[in-house]
């Protein structure tokens, strides 16, 4: 039985509202918060990079698991906001985390899905016998053209998932949709991505969320009803919301998944941190529905059973507290973490 | 600058110190020689403990630099993010930036405290 053995998050503690943002634009925040079903957003402290919160995620799935750091035997980091263009941060995290020297290693980028890839990646790896243990991390300091309806949403987080045998959750099986659909993307040297507004909607992210989950329903032999929990990527709070009611979940199904809500889109870490607030929750035998999506595009969908190891498993501090505990920034400050203005 | 960061990443990515297994020391960061013992002492690298107790601090541009005693005693001198320090504090290590050289050069990640909540 190979699956999920631990996971770790990390929550930048600044946040910034919807109201401050939409002040300096003159826009109306009624009407945004009520678009988007976001109220607030996380943004990164100053020394905060996607580096730093995958190593944060990443110590505390380690530490949570029990494990030895040298039995990790592959680091993948998946992110849009790597620090550097060439060099990669996977090694940046395999050092801090005391992995050693042999371990596979790569950074994935597939938009906001690198990190389920990732997953799969490392599913493989211990499937085949080649690694004891893997671990995924999903990290973004997302990025948003000062403005841009982006700006609302772009978030910072981090969700790290170690891949095993005798796991807290078992990965039954796992699917992928892929085609090359131009919703979202940016340009080499360029600063910020560009989208094509409303065309991210029915031809990407609905069309590949929708299809992976159905052939993985399919090929398991599974409706909506054998699933206890859904959790898609959201890239704001009405998407997933939508995604849910379309494969017939109901909310009560998708509540404490949707960390969106609280912290904006995270991007790579975004669907894992849901995952996340499921698991925190979730009791033995109960299933979990994970649909990713990276623009570009594509999803990942996981069909996930709990198993009796979470009973021993500890789960404190949960996503959910780690959301409350925040510190409000205004617009100017925002722009200093994000290193807009020096 | 490059293969000076470098040989400094084992020590700052994580807590590793010294320690002398002759007088029972710890030293952080890492020293060549143990002041107590001199050429008697014999010095090992050893991963310290993630947590400590802010003993002393100063605000510099803004930033709170504080002399911190981590659990096994050692003492260090090191960045707290927060917005304010208090002595007493119990601190634990985060991964950060340390800062980069310019545009183009490498970025220098390290460790630097933050408060228990």
């Amino acid at each position: 039985m190979i699956g999920i053995v631990s996971y770790g998050t990390y929550i930048p503690k600044f946040r910034i509202k919807v109201e401050e943002i939409a002040r300096i634009w003159g826009e109306d925040p009624v009407a945004i918060k009520s678009g988007l079903g976001v109220a607030e957003k996380s943004v990164p402290d100053i020394d905060e990079d996607t580096a730093t919160m995958a190593v944060e995620a990443g110590r505390e799935a380690l530490m949570r698991a029990k494990i030895p750091a040298e039995k990790i035997g592959a680091v993948f980091v998946g992110s849009e906001s790597h620090p550097y263009a060439v060099k990669p941060t996977a090694t940046i995290v395999g050092e801090a985390l005391g992995i050693g020297n042999y371990y596979y290693c790569a950074d994935l980028e597939f938009a906001c899905k690198a990190a389920t890839a990732g997953m799969q990646i490392c599913y493989a790896l211990v499937k085949s016998g080649m690694i004891e243990y893997g671990m995924s991390i999903g990290s973004d300091t997302a990025q948003s053209k000062p403005g841009d309806a982006l700006e609302y949403t772009a978030g910072a987080g981090a969700s790290a998932i170690i891949i095993g045998k005798d796991p807290i959750a078992e990965i039954e099986a796992t699917v992928s949709y892929t085609s090359d659909t131009p919703d979202f993307w940016r340009r080499e040297l360029q600063p910020y991505p560009s989208h094509g507004g409303r065309f991210t909607g029915a031809p990407a992210y609905f069309r590949h969320v929708t299809s992976a989950a159905k052939r993985l329903m399919e090929l398991l032999g599974y409706s909506e009803k054998d699933f206890d929990y859904a959790v898609f990527h959201q890239p704001n709070a009405k998407f997933p919301q939508r995604v849910a009611g379309m494969l017939g979940f109901k909310e009560e199904k998708i509540v404490d998944g949707m960390i969106v809500r609280a912290i904006g889109n995270t991007y790579s870490a975004a669907s894992l941190l849901g995952l996340c607030g499921i698991l925190d929750v979730a009791k033995p035998d109960q299933r979990i529905l994970l649909v990713s999506f990276g623009s570009g595009a594509g999803s990942d969908a996981f069909a996930i059973r709990v198993t009796d190891k979470i009973l021993d498993y500890p789960r404190n501090v949960r996503v959910w507290d780690k959301v409350k505990n925040c510190v409000y920034l205004d617009y100017a400050l925002y722009l200093k973490h994000r290193r807009m203005i020096k | 600058m490059v293969p000076r960061f470098w040989r400094k990443i084992k020590y700052r990515y994580d807590v590793v110190g010294s320690y002398c297994e002759k007088c029972g020391s710890y030293y952080y960061p890492k020293r060549e020689l143990c002041p107590r013992c001199r050429r008697k002492g014999r010095l090992r690298d050893e991963k310290f403990p993630d947590e400590g107790t802010i003993l002393s601090y100063t605000v510099v541009n803004g930033r709170i630099i504080a002399m911190i005693e981590l659990n096994n005693g050692a003492r260090t001198l090191a960045e707290v993010c927060a917005e304010k320090a208090e002595i007493g504090m119990r601190v634990r290590k985060a991964f950060r930036r340390y800062g980069e050289d310019g545009d183009a050069g490498i970025i220098y990640y390290g460790t630097k405290f933050v408060p228990i909540c």
